[in-house]
């Protein structure tokens, strides 16, 4: 193997982790705040993408795309947390239940409206080009990729750090209970974490439409992966969810080029391993 | 009291007895499609009664049952393709090797799983499932990939060939209602009781001497026999094994079709995978919006009959006993303790 | 093994039923239980009491193996079974009931006797024949059941009994393996005074056999139960002895029974 293979697929696997760590940052959020394994977060990422391709069809414009279908998708998760999960009270498995009836909703709509087709998102000439460096030809768009998944990163980060929300969201994670002994609306928290996690899935969606393209199934398809970062990362650790979609991103990546014939188990035996030995994930708190 | 209840058991079991007889007798006679569809419906039942097991008498959510049904699937297809093995009278042969590894893959996976309760185990049994996925997928050479594998032909036991769409629907009958009749002595046996102690309150099963984690992991085994027994079934119903059979979907429709006819009863599995194929197999040559109803049906299932469709009488009739009185809703499988 | 799992008779009189030694526990930076040496002998009567957040109910854990301990061992007829799962420690005749009810909420109080009665029977693993088609376990529950008098309520769901009845099923639980040693987390908790005292009087209608160790607040079943009482104050044994000897205690009295 030569150097180039190696600096290729990192970069490839990095920007595949990019992606998976604006599905599955969300996807852990949410987890750690309700407790709830969401199952449709796999439809807001291919949701995004469908509404994204109707905004760009109708303006043209794919700059605009992405905060629509991003809030669009922020919306209906908050919808459905309000008007269905939070009226079961703490019941996870039939939150869970929920989530995938939502999923076969979602799916149906998606067809009707959007056609079994598919779609490839185009994005900006500018992005589609790629820059040489050392030999080697790195796509401009997977950087763009990297950048955003930074960008965003980076603001969760701050968010959770130093603002008055971001200190009740984390107490809310440790303890619900305790948090809302001390005043905390738990039930606002959840409720903004919900639409947060839509908002990131459906971004990633979006960016993830000009790489994998967007096609009835890619909901279920994409689903796994995020789980696989999130139980890799730690269930509610946004640290975490960075780390496990890197390291997910790179396995996927080298798994794929190295021993195809065993690239999907590669990547989930460790995943079923870790829960077995730590059910909170690698880097999540007991 | 006793006696109600006694009676009330046996009116339910007569009730059993009376669909599975009018099965049998009106699907042969209707059209080759309704035949086929029951036939699926049927194969696939195992599996829901196999994640009832878990899922409603043990309190166990597994996401990841459809890997059992794959691996008996997969080994049915690639004996019969590869090696010709299994389309006579070997086939009993395949449907012992399919409930093998069945329970063989439970009895590895197990043991990292039956540690874990509530959505941990959830998602646990779902990395389970997609690790026998990815292999599917990917291992060309033995699965045949993202094509899967064909099966170009039934058994033949002499002159009974049962590609014949009746003798087949009798086979796969008949298997169902043995495992039907298996499964109901199990859950109503002392092991099969010690299961809902195991759901209601584990800790307190612990403190009164039973080894609850060998408990569940012999069902958890039990559960993935039945798999191993569905997947042989469905690759001859279906004619073709890929890894969508694996797929995350098949799982969550398994489980979906489990608390649809309602968790605990055995029976409601198997409703609940009637109403499902059928809604998706027949009102889809009807309508293009079928999916809504199955998602809507799913929703509303959840939301207001948390015990399913074979809680309704029970729901009703404790209505009527208790008028005014309604008791808090049920859960559907309480997870254990912490 | 067998001849192993049972001493014989003459050493099992001479051996404490249960012994505790120095056993703790501490949760974080929390001693919940701190250098516990205790012992029963079979047929014993013996009470702890403490205020709440003393650490017993947290010993019972310690002593039947919900938690591992922190350091120290518990023995069972002289066997080490500190590090053994609570399931072993149950199959050597110890039974327990908890302060807070840990019964089978969705079967019915027949079904739950059945449960406990097989705890201990090896045809618990049999899943090929009907739970019906075992006489002498319906037989049994239904001595227990009327002992209690349940039997008119025997096919109702536990949820819909009255607090009352689930403290009396959770004694029924604990009874039902015909355990040597049984540890009671406060059985009155939560009765009437008219409740506590028939709760009372079924304990001291016990098998005198029966080694009884019992946690309770109510110190009038305290008296009436066990001849022997420890007090246990964060989680150290301050004072152990004859109930009257504890009763004129001045540092008991300070510290618990003058908070009554
Ligand atoms: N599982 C646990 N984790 C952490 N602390 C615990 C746990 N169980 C009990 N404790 C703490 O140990 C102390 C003793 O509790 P407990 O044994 O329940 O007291 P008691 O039964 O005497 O009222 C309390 O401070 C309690 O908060
Ligand atoms: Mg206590």
């Amino acid at each position: 193997m030569s150097m180039q293979f190696w600096v290729v697929q990192a970069f490839n696997g990095l920007s595949y982790g990019a992606l998976l760590f604006l599905l599955g940052s969300g996807l852990s959020l949410i987890f750690g705040v309700m407790r709830i394994v969401n199952l449709s977060h796999g439809s807001y990422f291919l949701l995004g993408g469908y509404v994204a391709l109707s905004v760009i069809w109708t303006t043209g414009s794919w700059v605009l795309a992405i905060p629509v279908a991003a809030l669009a998708i922020a919306f209906i998760g908050l919808l459905m947390e309000r008007i269905f999960l939070r009226p079961l009270g703490f019941d996870p498995l039939r939150q869970v239940l929920l989530t995938v009836g939502f999923a076969f909703l979602f799916q149906q709509a998606a067809l009707d409206i959007w056609s079994g087709n598919n779609f490839d998102i185009t994005p900006p000439a500018a992005l589609t080009r790629s820059v040489e460096a050392g030999g080697m030809y790195f796509p401009l768009y997977r950087a763009f990729m990297i950048a955003t998944a930074l960008v965003i990163g980076l603001g969760l980060w701050l968010a959770m750090e130093k603002t008055r929300i971001g200190a009740a969201v984390r107490a809310t994670v440790d303890d619900a209970q305790m948090a809302r002994g001390v005043g905390i609306d738990t039930s606002r928290i959840s409720m903004f974490i919900f639409a947060l996690g839509a908002f990131l899935a459906a971004l990633g969606g979006v960016i993830g439409g000009g790489f994998l393209g967007v096609y009835p199934g890619l909901d279920f398809e994409i689903l796994p992966l995020a789980f696989a970062v999130v139980i890799i990362g730690g269930m509610g650790s946004l640290g975490g969810a960075a780390i496990g979609a890197l390291m997910v991103g790179l396995a996927d990546n080298f798994g794929k080029a190295l021993f195809p014939e065993v690239s999907y188990f590669t990547l989930y035996a460790p995943m079923a391993l870790i829960l077995a030995i730590k059910p909170t994930g690698l880097f999540g708190r007991e | 009291m006793s006696e109600r209840a006694m009676t009330s058991n046996q009116t339910k079991i007569l009730a059993v007895l009376a669909a599975l007889v009018a099965v049998a007798i009106v699907v042969p006679n209707t059209n080759s499609f309704l035949i086929l569809l029951a036939t699926r419906a049927l194969a696939f039942s195992i599996l829901v009664m196999s994640l009832d097991i878990l899922l409603g008498y043990t309190g166990l959510a597994s996401l990841g049952q459809a890997a059992y049904l794959g691996v008996g699937a997969y080994l049915t297809a690639i004996l019969a393709t590869k090696y010709q093995f299994g389309l006579g009278y070997d086939f009993w042969l395949v449907l012992l090797f399919g409930i093998m590894v069945g329970g063989a893959l439970a009895a590895v996976f197990g043991l990292l799983a039956i540690r874990a309760s509530g959505v941990y185990f959830l998602m646990i049994t779902l990395a389970l499932g997609q690790c026998v996925w990815g292999l599917a997928y990917r291992w060309n050479s033995l699965t045949g990939g993202d094509n899967g594998i064909n099966l170009r032909q039934r058994p033949k036991f002499g002159a009974i060939d049962l590609s014949n769409e009746v003798a087949f629907f009798f086979l796969v009958f008949v298997i169902f209602c043995i495992s039907l009749g298996l499964m109901y002595t199990l859950v109503r046996s002392p092991f099969g009781r010690s299961l809902a102690g195991i759901r209601e309150r584990e800790l307190r099963m612990k403190i009164l001497g039973y080894n609850t984690w060998l408990h569940k992991y012999i069902a958890f085994i039990i559960a993935g026999a039945f798999g191993g027994l569905s997947g042989v079934l469905w690759a001859h119903t279906a004619g073709i094994v890929s890894p969508i059979n694996i797929e995350l979907t098949n799982s969550v429709d398994a489980l979906l079709m489990a608390v649809l006819g309602g968790a605990g009863t055995l029976v409601g599995g198997v409703i609940g995978s009637f109403i499902v194929f059928g809604l998706r197999e027949y009102l889809s040559t009807l309508v293009p919006w079928w999916q809504y109803v199955l998602g809507i049906i799913y929703v509303l299932t959840i939301l207001f009959l948390p015990t399913g469709l074979m809680g309704i009488p029970e729901r009703i009739r404790q209505r009527r006993a208790r008028n005014g009185n309604a008791g808090k809703p049920k859960q559907l499988a309480p997870a254990a303790t912490s | 093994m067998a001849t192993d799992a049972t001493p014989n008779a003459s050493s099992e009189s001479a051996l404490p039923a249960l012994e505790l030694k120095g056993l703790s526990k501490s949760f974080g930076g929390l001693h919940a239980v701190r250098g516990v040496t205790f012992k029963l002998m079979p047929g014993d009567r013996k009470a702890i009491i403490g205020p709440n957040g003393a650490g017993k109910t947290t010993l019972f854990n310690l002593i039947t193996g919900i938690f591992p301990s922190s350091s120290g061992q518990v023995l069972l007829y002289g066997r080490d079974v500190t590090a053994w799962s609570s399931h072993r420690r149950t199959a050597l005749g110890m039974a327990r009931t908890f302060q807070v009810t840990h019964l089978f909420p969705k079967l019915t109080v027949l079904d739950n006797v059945l449960l406990a009665i097989k705890g201990l029977r090896p045809s618990k693993y049999v899943m090929w024949r009907f739970m019906s088609s075992y006489p002498d376990v319906y037989e049994k529950a239904h001595g227990l059941l009327e002992r209690a008098q349940f039997m008119d309520r025997k096919d109702t769901e536990v949820r819909f009994l009255s607090h009352g009845e689930q403290r009396q099923l959770e004694i029924v639980l604990g009874l039902a393996s015909d355990p040597k040693i049984l540890l009671l987390d406060e059985p009155a908790a939560g009765l009437s005074s008219g409740e506590s005292v028939e709760m009372s009087e079924f304990l001291q209608g016990l098998d005198p056999k029966l080694a009884i160790l019992l946690i309770e607040h109510d110190m009038d079943v305290v008296f009436d139960v066990a001849s022997n009482i420890s007090v246990l104050h964060f989680g150290e044994m301050l004072e152990s002895g004859p109930a009257e000897q504890i009763r004129q205690s001045a540092k008991v009295r300070e510290i618990y029974l003058g908070t009554e």
